[in-house]
């Protein structure tokens, strides 16, 4: 144990001024972990809110406050960071056999515009809150807000430069610092698909910056730039938002994808099936991301022209996102499989990646979605892209890389178990609320027809499972840190160049220069797992 | 400045460090070519829909002052570039004399578009603090000199960053000799420089000339 990241200095100085990767990754863990059970709690509330059709709990002033907290802190502040500033933070450098980002202090100080951004939406929310959707709609936000917009629209727009330096970061070091012999088509997938996920970050996170700064100068200005009373286009404010924030939903999953590359090929023994079809549908998606953002606005009144288009692309984009589904179920025929926590959650992932994702075709269809719009059918097919998607894959890679990060491993009898629970009181959760979307129950509204109650009712029962389900691993992964047995460097003979070094890395990451001259996923030649 | 030549833990080689900073640069303006391009969108947007009040506020922006920092940002953008041919062939004194041309006329630009934003607010045209204007066109017009007082603010707000970082490799400029490092973080200032300059060309013509046809 002697001479790892985690040695190498105690104090307080040594974290927060830290310019090593490894560590940055680990502030950014403990931070969301903290926003996630903030954006968890206001979940809670709402689910407990909805098990009786009338208003009991909350107001539906603070409903509407409750339902945006909830979008914004999961959206900016646990999802578009998570795989991307944990897992890739600490892994990409180790995987590509470099020994930090190409840009260590822009590294750091990407963790601490990420604190700034979230302190001030904390502030926006603990003051009062806003009112206006995580979308922020126009007029919403303008003519009708009498929350805190401008605070919360300042701390979105501090976190995006945070999320953008991030992306920089990854593209440069993607390029320039890989090992002597790791080409492109060498790379793990995880890589290709996080270089993706940057290219996104960098190049449609400046829209939605410069459109708060438009909203915040609608104000100080008194100019109607979106706000129709003085004269401004509130549409024009939906397409500059989905510009962004539809790419935003592969920055949320791509990293995801990423991950459950590595685990389905470790957990099979096998190579992946059809790498370079994989490694391009990341890119394929990245760039066709950027041309559907019209469906989310199927009956704002755009013409029938652009919607057709719109929604002509996003069966498009669906093309990569199969390809990869198919190729993870190819991967896995005849291999050796192998049922370990992080293998249960890459399943799970498939399972409702592949729900998400159809249901995400019905919401293509014009006709469809006119009928669906602003139902929860809506609610469930993101949240089973989401939540179903990211999250499990977020929760697999930190399964699979906790004995590298910490050095430590886990009981993975319940490991398992919490894997197994998180898919059962996901559905539980979650299909309810298609059912409900289908026959007609609006979102955001916290008052409903008494026919709707048994699906809500099962919908927060399953709730309950999964919060449990989600807070199992606080335990034994917390467990483990103090009590777990010492890892080895390579616990489940996987291929990656990050296990070649010792759990937890030196602070350099490696003691001499890998060189790398096998195959990715070469697991024909792999070392045995050593937890069998 | 650092030591001269030195290379930090994580990288191999001296080439390996000049290119992280050359790729990296060349990242940061593709975000910023979409954060420029979301405002220009959108001004575009409004003159589309209505030409003839951004017609005649074109017309009431001061075109002289314009054009003249058109040509004070193309010269500057020359001595920069001239600093780095002349960085390469290792002579510090030229390096010197073009980077503190190049701040001066930055300097010279900012002070200019001062003299603008004043005349701007004595003639009412500033939304939100001091507008005053009559006729059907006044709504358009408020919204154009919104989008003005943005994007030439915005610009503005790069310029001086880019004025800053001159200074440093301006104080610095003794290093150019004996330090490889210099050279390349020059460069890549002077991507960021041309990149300003770029982005102003497309203001001056988006902002002054409407309206000045016929």
């Amino acid at each position: 144990m002697s001479n790892n990241y985690l040695t190498d200095g105690y104090t307080l100085r040594s974290w927060f001024f830290t310019i090593d990767h490894k560590r940055i990754a680990i502030l950014y863990f403990a931070s969301l972990i903290f926003l996630f059970l903030i954006g968890g709690a206001a979940a809670t509330m709402i689910r407990i809110e909805l098990v009786t059709p009338q208003a009991d709990l909350v107001s539906s002033d603070t409903y509407n406050r409750l339902f945006t907290m909830h979008g914004i802190i999961m959206v900016w502040f646990f999802l578009i960071p998570s795989i991307p500033n944990t897992l890739g933070n600490f892994i990409v450098p180790l995987m590509i056999g470099a020994r930090d980002l190409a840009f260590p202090r822009l590294n750091l100080a990407s963790w601490y515009l990420f604190m700034l951004g979230a302190a001030i939406t904390l502030y926006a929310i603990f003051m009062g809150g806003i009112d206006t959707g995580w979308t922020l709609y126009t007029p919403f936000s303008t003519l009708y807000s009498n929350s805190y917009v401008a605070v919360a629209a300042a701390g979105i727009f501090v976190a995006g430069f945070s999320s953008i330096l991030t992306g920089l970061n990854f593209i440069v070091t993607i390029h320039k610092l890989r090992a002597p012999g790791l080409t492109w088509y060498k790379l793990p997938l995880f890589i290709w698909s996080l270089y993706a996920t940057s290219i996104i970050l960098v190049l449609a996170t400046p829209v939605l910056a410069i459109t708060l700064v438009l909203l915040a100068a609608e104000r100080i200005f008194g100019v109607g730039v979106f706000d129709p009373r003085i004269g401004g286009d509130p549409l024009l404010f939906q397409h500059l938002f989905w510009f962004y924030s539809h790419p935003a939903v592969y920055i949320m999953i791509l990293p995801g994808m990423g991950v459950v590359n590595e685990l389905i090929t470790c957990y099979s023994r096998k190579k992946i099936f059809g790498y370079k079809f994989v490694a391009w549908a990341s890119l394929a998606i990245a760039a066709a991301g950027f041309l559907v953002w019209g469906h989310h606005m199927f009956v704002s009144g755009q013409s029938l022209i652009a919607s057709l288009v719109f929604s002509f692309m996003s069966f498009v984009v669906a093309v990569p996102s199969a390809i990869k589904v198919f190729n993870w179920t190819a991967t896995l025929h005849k291999g050796t499989l192998r049922f370990d926590a992080p293998m249960l959650y890459a399943l799970g992932f498939i399972g409702l990646f592949t729900m998400g994702g159809l249901t995400g075709l019905f919401l293509a269809c014009l006709a469809f979605d006119v009928y669906a719009t602003d139902t929860y059918f809506v609610v469930a097919h993101f949240h089973y892209i989401m939540v179903g998607g990211m999250v499990t894959a977020y929760f697999g890679g930190l399964h699979y890389w906790w004995p590298k990060i910490t050095g430590r491993m886990y009981s993975d009898y319940w490991a398992r178990a919490a894997a197994i629970l998180i898919f059962l009181g996901f559905n539980l959760t979650f299909f309810p609320q298609f059912i409900l979307g289908v026959e007609g129950m609006p979102r955001r509204y916290h008052v409903y027809p008494p026919e709707f109650q048994v699906w809500n009712a099962l919908s927060s029962g399953g709730a309950t499972i999964l919060a449990a389900a989600y807070l199992l691993p606080v335990f034994y992964l917390g467990y483990s840190l103090f009590f777990g047995a010492r890892a080895p460097a390579n616990p489940w003979g996987a291929t990656g160049l990050e296990w070649q070094t010792s759990s937890p890395p030196p602070k350099l990451n490696f003691d001499k220069q890998p060189v790398v001259t096998s195959p990715p996923y070469d697991y024909e030649h792999a070392p045995e797992p050593q937890n069998a | 400045m650092p030591e001269p030549d030195e290379i930090a833990a994580h990288l191999s080689s001296s080439e390996q460090r000049d290119e992280i900073l050359e790729l990296g640069m060349w990242t940061f303006l593709s975000t910023e070519v979409l954060l420029f391009g979301g405002l220009i969108l959108t001004y575009m947007v409004y003159r589309h829909a209505d030409p003839q009040s951004f017609a005649e506020a074109g017309r009431q922006t001061r075109i002289v002052i314009g054009t003249i920092n058109t040509a004070v940002l193309l010269t500057s953008s020359f001595c920069v570039a001239a600093a780095i041919q002349a960085g390469e062939s290792g002579a510090a004194k030229a390096v010197r004399g073009l980077l503190a041309a190049a701040i001066v006329l930055g300097l010279i630009f900012l002070g200019l578009k001062g003299v603008e934003y004043l005349g701007e607010y004595r003639d009412h045209l500033v939304p939100g603090i001091d507008f005053e204007q009559s006729g059907s066109h006044a709504q358009g017009i408020r919204l154009f000199f919104m989008f003005y007082f943005v994007a030439t603010g915005l610009h503005a707000v790069h310029l001086l960053c880019g004025v800053i970082v001159l200074a440093i490799f301006l104080r610095c400029a003794f290093q150019v000799a004996r330090n490889a490092r210099y050279l390349a973080g020059l460069r890549t200032a002077g991507l960021y420089w041309h990149f300003v300059d770029v982005v102003w060309i497309f203001l001056y013509a988006l902002i002054y000339l409407p309206g000045r046809s016929g």
